[in-house]
């Protein structure tokens, strides 16, 4: 266990030592939703309407902000090279290290969308909901996204490649995160949606930190 | 008694055959020095030795099956925005050791308390060498893989180096290393090996 916890706290560390890189994520998403809400009509309802969608992409957009860098450090000043031939299991420390980044990145961008659906005029049930589908969705991005940068991360120009393999991947959490919403808004039952979520979230958890793993292997070959 | 027994062992990247049918042995008290010219295939078969990379023929053998594995490879294993301290710490937290083994394994290392504590991006590249090699002191272990292991160190590191080679051959532990500088004098149970291009 004393592997789990060093992996955590070292990501915690230096999280702390480079700030910028770790507001980036909810800077972006507040700018990009107070962008719509001036660029919309003052009062205008149909941006209540439009709401989830754009909370749900802006909130993915700004999660991929940091996916690049996941492993990408590690791997070019040898520390993966280290953590690989340790005696905490590979994947346990991949695994630990995309919750990190949830809790880093995915977990702010939930807190701050109540009150940025609020400010576009969302009802309260509605803001429930959608704050349950982005703690659903949310580490399934990271997930994925930490999956595709664990594959990119040996190829000289990844960062590129990363969100073009990224968001068609992400797509079904998307689809129904903002559906649940949506159905909320149409004064529809969102169970289905979010049990949907909830399962591509246990398949996500499931099966991403081996195949993450695998790619790091990969990397050195 | 440990062994490392490297049977018909061939690595290619892409088209390029890199290591064709090679095969040695090193046995407990040696320390084999591989060289050859840039591009040899030197730092692919400690890699390859390590388990980072997988050999296209050919396999790795060692006795008994638990043995256990330094590597330190030719880029640190710091990262620049941690201390010494601190990525020494994560290492031993990694690896199961007291988190104290750290500051110990450094200051044997000669590693002053100030550089200990600053970031590793602003030591010179002698003193993260001895970071990174402060690692063969935190934990013992029977066999070290070292790729260019004297890079960087001036003349009291590469004495200190010396010293630590001695002591764990002289325990029984195994050293595969790559250098393209002299090996110090005076080491028992060395043995050269030239990687042909």
């Amino acid at each position: 266990m004393s592997g789990v916890w060093a992996v955590f706290a070292r990501e915690m560390r230096l999280a702390g030592r480079s700030k910028t890189e770790w507001m980036m994520p909810p800077f972006f998403f507040v700018i990009v939703i107070t962008l719509f809400g001036l660029g919309a009509e003052a009062n205008d309802p149909r941006l209540a309407d439009f709401a989830p969608a754009m909370l749900w992409v802006a909130a993915l957009l700004s999660t991929l902000l940091t996916l690049e860098r996941l492993f990408r450090g590690d791997l070019e000043d040898g520390t993966l090279e280290q953590v690989c031939l340790s005696r905490t299991p590979l994947v346990l420390a991949t695994a630990v290290k995309l919750l990190a980044h949830w809790v880093l990145s995915g977990l702010p961008l939930v807190a701050l969308s109540a009150p940025l659906a609020l400010g576009l005029g969302m009802r309260s049930d509605a803001i429930g909901v959608l704050v349950l589908s982005l703690a659903l969705g949310s580490p399934c991005i990271s997930l994925v996204g930490g999956f595709v940068a664990a594959l990119t991360v040996g190829l000289p120009r990844g960062g590129l490649l990363l969100p073009v393999l990224v968001l068609p991947l992400i797509t079904p959490v998307v689809v129904f995160g903002a559906g649940a919403v949506r159905s909320v808004q149409d004064g529809l039952d969102p169970q289905a949606p979010l049990y949907f979520l909830s399962a591509i979230l246990a398949l996500c958890v499931t099966l991403v930190p081996w195949a993450a793993t695998a790619a790091i292997r990969n990397a050195f070959d | 008694m440990p062994l490392l027994q490297v049977e018909s062992l061939s690595v290619t990247r892409g088209d390029r055959t890199l290591i064709a049918d090679l095969s040695l042995r090193v046995c407990a008290g040696e320390l084999l020095h591989l060289r050859g010219a840039n591009g040899a295939g030197k730092t692919s078969l400690l890699e390859l030795l390590a388990g980072l990379r997988q050999p296209s023929r050919g396999r790795v053998a060692v006795e008994p099956e638990d043995l256990t594995v330094h590597w330190v490879g030719h880029r640190n294993g710091l990262n620049p925005h941690l201390s010494a301290a601190e990525n020494l710490e994560f290492w031993c937290g990694l690896n199961g050791c007291p988190r104290s083994a750290a500051r110990r394994a450094l200051t044997a290392m000669r590693l002053p308390a100030g550089a200990q504590r600053r970031p590793t991006r602003t030591l010179s590249a002698g003193q993260k060498r001895r970071a990174a090699l402060a690692r063969l002191h935190a934990d013992t272990r029977d066999l070290w893989l070292l790729d260019e292991p004297l890079d960087g160190l001036d003349r009291d590191g590469i004495a200190l180096f010396s010293g630590m080679l001695a002591a764990h051959l002289g325990a029984g532990g195994m050293v595969v290393m790559t250098s393209h500088q002299a090996l110090p004098e005076g080491l028992a149970g060395v043995r050269e090996w030239e990687l042909a291009r």
